[in-house]
């Protein structure tokens, strides 16, 4: 039976076909998922935030979008994936409130983009499609069997990347 | 060591000291509710729970439920977030009480601009007479934003706010008070999160500090 393994926040897990990888809720955090065609595995990390860098506390690597990259690669290249052969498609990044007092939490949705961005172009892995911004959160399934992605909203319809 | 890092050492004294401020502050804020609404409100004894991050949306059904949240930041000698949500059908209803409007005249998706500001006037009160509360207990200052207010999954609407704490803790201090109507189901949770450093001095104004 295929199994649909959770994602939570700031966390990352790997799949093999034909079990599936999902992550609830997305707002401001973004889902990145890469995989093998050839060999039909994939990761999901649901990131929090853009760097490691300049954070305190940076020892859960799944939280932000350069560590997370680079456990997801090292977890990639143990299942028999292929770098070259990867495949990105992410979804998040969403800015969640009206207005807020601040603005870090305005932006962090797209800094959280870009952060992603930069990293799979730097470690070379093709982003073939995105589904970010906005301000309404998704729910996503990604299925490891042929890298659909499916993007469910509260009131902003339903889709497969 | 930051202040979060020391939820874990906090002393059944502690806890108790921040579960008398939560209910000071929801009771002060369930009776404006009431008065708003016109009707009773009840609530349960505040729950301190230190949580990673990925449990927070457990506590309000799950990740993708769909939620109203208000969201205010507080600054001045404890600085917080504090975050109101409830269930969207909930939020309907209330909205109509205040507004005396039959039930069911407000939905979701198609909100008018006065339902809007309604909802948002409903966190705003609850926020602030909660805050007053705690500021009169404490002897603290504590000055609330302008609220911010989202409509969406749970998780999605947490994500931003606890991304704030992300770059210092993978855990969270919070405050949870669940309002009821009557015999009825949960109208909503209130909670309070403190930043870094703000957990010692709230903690050492009601005189149990570290």
């Amino acid at each position: 039976m295929a199994k649909i393994i959770q994602v939570g926040m700031a966390d990352l897990k790997l799949a093999k076909s034909p079990d599936k990888l999902m992550t609830a809720g997305l707002g401001s955090c973004i889902g990145i998922c890469v995989f093998d065609p050839a060999v039909k595995v994939g990761v999901l990390a649901h990131i929090m935030l853009p760097s490691s860098i300049q954070a305190k506390n940076a020892q859960n690597r799944a939280k932000f979008a350069d560590s997370a990259i680079l456990m997801l690669l090292e977890e990639m290249d143990r299942n028999g994936a292929s770098r070259s052969r990867l495949q990105a498609k992410i979804a998040g990044g969403a800015q969640m409130f009206k207005f807020a007092g601040d603005s870090d939490i305005m932006k962090i949705g797209e800094r959280n983009t870009q952060a992603v961005i930069e990293n799979l172009e730097k470690h070379r892995i093709k982003l073939v499609a995105q589904d970010t911004g906005g301000s309404f959160g998704r729910t996503i399934t990604f299925d490891v069997e042929n890298g659909s992605l499916l993007i469910r909203t509260i009131g902003h319809g339903e889709r497969i990347i | 060591m930051n202040g979060l890092d020391r939820f874990q050492e906090l002393s059944n004294l502690q806890v108790d000291a921040l579960k008398e401020i939560g209910n000071i502050g929801a009771g002060n804020a369930a009776t404006a509710l009431a008065q708003m609404i016109n009707s009773k409100i009840d609530m349960n004894v505040p729950k301190v729970s230190i949580l990673e991050f990925d449990k927070v949306p457990e506590l309000l059904g799950g990740a993708d439920s769909y939620v109203v949240g208000i969201y205010l930041t507080v600054t001045g000698s404890a600085p917080a977030r504090i975050l109101f949500i409830l269930p969207v059908a909930q939020a309907c209803r209330l909205v109509d009480m205040m507004m005396g409007q039959p039930p069911g005249h407000t939905v979701p998706q198609q909100m008018n601009e006065i339902e809007y500001s309604a909802m948002m006037e409903l966190g705003n009160i609850i926020s602030a007479t909660y805050l007053n509360a705690l500021a009169m207990f404490t002897q603290l200052t504590l000055v609330p934003s302008v609220p911010a207010l989202g409509m969406d999954m749970a998780g999605a609407l947490l994500n931003a706010i606890l991304a704030q704490f992300g770059e210092v803790a993978d855990h969270v201090l919070v405050l949870e008070t669940q309002f009821k109507k009557g015999d009825e189901d949960v109208v909503g949770h209130f909670f309070m999160l403190p930043e870094p450093g703000s957990l010692n001095t709230i903690l050492t104004a009601l005189g149990v500090s570290f």
